[in-house]
């Protein structure tokens, strides 16, 4: 955004004509936590020079960002020397599967990962094929999105793997994968554990070898990754490094926001359990009500094993992004897996890995402050919306 | 298989509107008559199925139309 003279101004902007705009999207993107905030706000005064000088700026970084490890770690289950800020999760998620699979070529260049893996992994599958002469294999989830252990378990005994590659929970739909049970089929098979969606949410459970998490997806600020690697585990670089702070890592680190992005983990699993309780007592609300408002609609993912802020649904005859468009409107904000439009041909990988309906699909995440007000006012408004797009189709 | 007793032309279509026809031309057979599904949109693969069980009626599975694109095959049962 520029004004008239071209300089930089967060100003102005597209803002919704309808005052009671509900923001139901904290999985694309959780607002920033006012403690992130007064953090990064100290930080960029007091970590803005070069962590890798001996100078006393540069001394001040380095405590921050040395500081920033730690907490992620203690928070992760991790040490700080296990942890690195990349520039997003997608990054973190090409270091953490690619790290591991070249730590691993000499037992095997085969990667498997369910097939409901965020797109970064499928990203890394292709690059890992293309340029390191590896394969990659998606392994089957049930209809909830859970993968299917058996499948996983067969695959492995049939064929020797470099790595597993499995979310900790689906950012489209929710389900939580059952990552004790990989860890185990697995065994001595390298596990990456993609929990973008997951942390600040739900524990992740131990066992992984490399692990991706985002900070903007618990309230912390994009731009933002964090890659988790086991000192036990054989990683290798898949990318040029450099001999900063971080060997895992090249350039110039963003002290100030991997700072605040360590106080937002902090004061969001402070405060989840209650925030948590709130978000699963709405989310239960909306798995019930909108098929009793709404007829023709699949709740998808799984009923219990799920995500507490996440809700994901399909409706019968009407275009996805028609759906998103006519609810933003109205003022809420959301999301959707399906791709009707010109520009994304294929439905979402994951509702079609599931096998439920991809048209008509709409995601709503809940962020902390949302309210039961909300969700009323939601799903007051769903009914009429549906009904109104299902009419220009008109299906008798 | 034989023809099925309607056969539904969404080629060009995109989702989710071969559905819209399947919703459509269903009550224009009878009950345990079919309907042929032929489309290019990939998510018909997954919608038809799914629009099956949602409804309550039988998938009968894939099969090849003349041109190469696939038709989905669906039997009335209510």
């Amino acid at each position: 955004m520029t004004n008239a003279t071209g300089s930089p101004t967060a100003a102005g902007g597209v803002t919704s004509a309808n005052p009671a705009t509900a923001y139901l999207d904290a999985a694309s993107g959780e607002p920033l936590h006012p403690a992130a905030r007064e953090v990064l706000l100290a930080a960029l005064d007091a970590g803005w020079a070069d962590p890798l000088r001996l100078h006393g700026p540069g001394r001040n970084a380095r405590l921050l960002l040395d500081n920033a490890r730690e907490v992620v770690g203690s928070l992760l289950g991790a040490r700080p020397d296990e942890v690195t800020f990349t520039s997003s999760g997608t990054a973190a998620v090409h270091l953490g599967v690619l790290g591991l699979l070249l730590g691993r070529v000499r037992v095997s260049r085969r990667l498997l990962h369910s097939a409901v893996e965020h797109s970064a992994v499928f990203a890394a599958a292709r690059w890992w094929q293309a340029v390191h002469d590896g394969t990659a294999a998606p392994v089957a989830v049930q209809h909830g999105g859970r993968l299917d252990v058996d499948r996983l378990t067969r695959l492995l005994a049939g064929e020797e793997a470099g790595v597993v590659a499995v979310q900790a929970a689906n950012p489209e739909v929710g389900t939580l994968q059952p990552l004790d049970d990989v860890v185990a089929a697995a065994g001595d098979v390298p596990v990456f554990v993609d929990a973008c969606a997951a942390v600040g949410h739900t524990d992740l459970p131990p066992g992984w070898s490399a692990a991706a998490a985002s900070a903007h997806k618990w309230g912390g600020p994009a731009g933002v990754g964090v890659l988790l690697v086991r000192k036990s585990a054989r990683w290798r670089a898949p990318y040029p490094t450099d001999d900063r702070t971080d060997p895992r890592v090249s350039g110039f680190e963003n002290v100030p926001a991997a700072l605040a992005a360590a106080a937002a983990l902090q004061a969001v699993l402070a405060e989840r359990d209650e925030v948590a309780d709130r978000q699963r007592r709405l989310v239960a609300k909306v798995r019930t009500e909108v098929p009793r408002l709404v007829e023709d609609v699949e709740v998808v993912g799984e009923p219990d094993e799920r995500l507490p802020h996440v809700v994901t649904f399909s409706c019968l005859y009407v275009d996805g992004e028609a759906l998103v468009t006519e609810l933003d409107r109205l003022g809420f904000g959301v999301a959707s897996g399906s791709a009707c439009t010109a520009s994304t041909l294929r439905p979402s990988h994951v509702l079609e890995a599931m096998g439920v309906l991809t048209h008509g699909n709409v995601r709503l995440s809940l962020s902390r402050t949302t309210t039961a007000a909300d969700v009323d006012r939601f799903l007051a408004a769903l009914p009429g919306v549906v009904a109104g797009l299902r009419s220009r189709g008109a299906v008798s | 298989m034989s023809a099925p007793d309607l056969d539904l032309d969404c080629r060009g279509l995109r989702c989710p509107l071969p559905i819209i026809k399947l919703g459509n031309g269903i009550g224009d057979v009878p009950v345990g008559g079919t309907v042929g599904v032929v489309a290019e949109d990939p998510a018909a693969r997954t919608d038809v199925p799914a629009w099956c069980r949602m409804r309550g009626q039988e998938y009968l599975g894939e099969e090849t139309a003349p041109d190469g694109l696939p038709r989905y095959l669906v039997r009335r049962l209510r």
